[in-house]
């Protein structure tokens, strides 16, 4: 059992310095280096070709792309982006890459020297980026065992469809100064890193895909000291919940260890979703000796400065202005903006509403009832098959009192189940309101005389009772009754 | 600076390869003429040579953003000594960590 330190316990005696290193998955359409696919989840070994396999005799040719889509990351970032770079070769032996080798930049990354600024509880915070570089992903091992982990793992099964794929890492300088919000800290910088490839439309970002991973680098200093402590490298950190886990539980562990007199081992952690600990990883003594030298089968990339200012005018509102701009927008508090991001619904409410919809309703239904659906059908919300304009329309249908709440959550389903448009879904479903007074004065005789003690009790001026004769109402129109007119109606007889 | 044994064995196990003690002893001096010889031309070299990587002094070769044809599963792992579910079979790694 590791022993750790209560948080409060630590920070008494502790100053923790964080640095984060964040793969992201560039969405290319194919590799970095040759033509074969990057679709998720396809055959095993069914989109590998001699290059990315690492045959003898073949030739990698850079994907513009990714490189247009590095530039553009660096940008964002706030970074330098290089006039001139090679690749590098950086050697390791392990089955994950044939070519005993990962195709990298070392020295000459394409982007460096940027930064983010980060509000963390109204606090701003200023995060350093060292350098963006490109490199490509490696394959995917499955180990053959008992226990499934590579120890004990009997052998071990590859498939290379990801090896190639385009990354970009992204490194920050070690994160000084944030006290008790180091993991609120780091997780903010994710989440705005998340936004961020978004935005660009370079990367899908899903945690849960690996189309982004952080890799958290956690040292305690004693508090005054001048230098760092020795840091713990924790990998495997795949979810924002984790990245802000795994940081508070590291803090926890060291500063157990080092009040104790102890030292802090540099070493790989990995972080364990389950129990929300790290546990020691590799433990190789002596540091990893990569041997890196340029890429003697690429050519540098030199960007010229005509290109990097055009792919500077594509760039997007950054994050955070954008979310202040619509939440002024939208009146919408900080708590609702931050269910908007969690479903991934500001992109769809801002479209809703250029289509003219309120903005009170656009953000209702997508976070309420559509990000319900997609989260029951395991999809994203961009995935449904419902578009702004599908859900413009429903609103405008509310707004002109044609259908109601209720009536309108069947249009979306109608919508979803591609019975066409919401006009179309609305006529052949029948679900407009009934605004005809006869047929609901009608149904208001009715359900009076169904239920005589509770109209006795409107007459005597009981009128939270008439609840009751509403829903018997609306029940009997199916719903499609306007609640406001049948409430009148009902006490023009009573009242 | 003369290489050693030592260096040509810890090149040696980065490299995976399996040298005995004599045979470190023997490449050390031998590794060193070529070293030495690298130095000869890194010495003509001055601020106004550029570093070059490259026999060609091209830059930006790059392709389009398109998907071609990859090989087929079986084409693919139809080199590898052992395969299992469309898969490169390897042995247990031993020492590492996933
Ligand atoms: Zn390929």
């Amino acid at each position: 059992m590791t022993e750790i330190l209560d948080y409060d316990d630590v920070l008494e005696s502790f100053d923790p310095a964080i640095g984060l290193e964040v793969h992201v998955e560039l969405s290319t359409a194919s590799k970095m280096f040759c033509g074969c696919s990057t679709t998720f989840g396809a055959e095993p070994n069914s989109q590998t070709c001699p290059v990315c396999l690492g045959l003898p005799g073949s030739l990698p040719v850079v994907n513009a792309k990714a490189v247009e889509s590095a530039i553009r990351i660096g940008l964002a970032l706030n970074c330098q982006i290089a006039p001139w770079g090679r690749f590098a070769r950086k050697n390791y032996f392990y089955p994950d890459m044939t070519k005993n080798f990962q195709t990298s930049q070392y020295d000459e990354p394409i982007a460096h020297d940027g930064w983010v600024d980060l509000e963390v509880e109204g606090e701003m915070f200023r995060i350093e980026v060292e350098r963006a570089h490109m490199e490509e992903d490696a394959g995917k091992l499955t180990h053959v065992g008992t226990s499934g982990r590579i120890h004990g793992a009997e052998y071990s099964l590859l498939d290379y469809n990801r090896a190639g794929t385009p990354l970009i890492e992204i490194v920050t300088r070690p994160i000084l100064g944030t006290g008790a919000k180091a993991p609120q800290v780091a997780k903010a910088y994710v989440s705005h890193l998340r936004d961020l490839m978004r935005a660009l439309k370079v990367s899908d970002v899903r945690m849960e895909h690996g189309s982004l991973r952080c890799d958290a680098n956690i040292s305690l200093a004693h508090k005054g000291a001048q230098e760092l402590g020795i840091r713990t490298e924790t990998k495997n950190v795949n979810s924002l919940r984790s990245v802000e886990r795994a940081i508070t539980f590291e803090m926890r562990r060291q500063g157990a260890l080092l009040l104790d007199g102890g030292r802090v081992k540099q070493e790989t952690r990995h972080f364990d979703e389950a129990t929300g600990t790290t546990r020691s990883g590799r433990s190789k003594e002596e540091a990893q000796d990569y041997r890196y030298f340029a890429e003697p089968d690429l050519v540098p990339i030199a960007p010229s400065a005509e290109w990097i200012e055009e792919l500077r005018a594509t760039l997007p509102e950054q994050p955070v202005a954008r979310r202040k701009r619509l939440a002024t927008e939208w009146d919408a508090d900080e708590l609702a903006m931050r269910d908007i991001v969690a479903v991934g619904a500001m992109d769809m409410i801002e479209e809703t509403v250029a289509a003219g919809a309120p903005p009170q309703a656009a953000r209702k239904w997508w976070v309420g009832e559509l990000a319900r659906r997609a989260n029951e059908g395991g999809v994203e919300l961009e995935e449904l098959p419902i578009t702004p304009r599908d859900v413009a329309e429903v609103c405008a249908l509310v707004v002109s009192g044609e259908l109601n709440d209720k009536l309108a959550r069947q249009v979306f389903e109608g919508v979803l189940a591609g019975e066409g448009s919401a006009r179309e879904v609305v006529d052949a479903r029948g679900l407009a309101i009934v605004s005809d007074d006869g047929a609901l004065k009608e149904a208001v005789d009715k359900a009076i005389a169904a239920n005589p003690d509770v109209a006795a009790r409107i007459r005597d001026g009981k009128h939270q009772a008439i609840g009751a004769l509403i829903g018997q109402v609306m029940k009997a129109m199916r719903g499609q009754a306007d609640a406001g007119r049948v409430r009148e109606l009902v006490l023009e007889e009573l009242g | 600076m003369a290489l050693t044994a030592d260096d040509v064995a810890r090149l040696a196990g980065l490299a995976r390869l399996h040298l005995t003690e004599a045979e470190c002893a023997e490449l050390a001096p031998e590794l060193d003429i070529i070293l030495s010889s690298v130095d000869q031309v890194a010495a003509v070299a001055r601020d106004d040579i550029p570093m070059m990587t490259h026999a060609l002094p091209l830059t930006n070769v790059m392709r389009d953003d398109v998907v071609t044809p990859s090989l087929t599963p079986e084409q693919a792992l139809s080199g590898a000594p052992a395969t299992e579910d469309g898969r490169f079979r390897v042995p247990q790694i031993l020492g590492e960590d996933a």
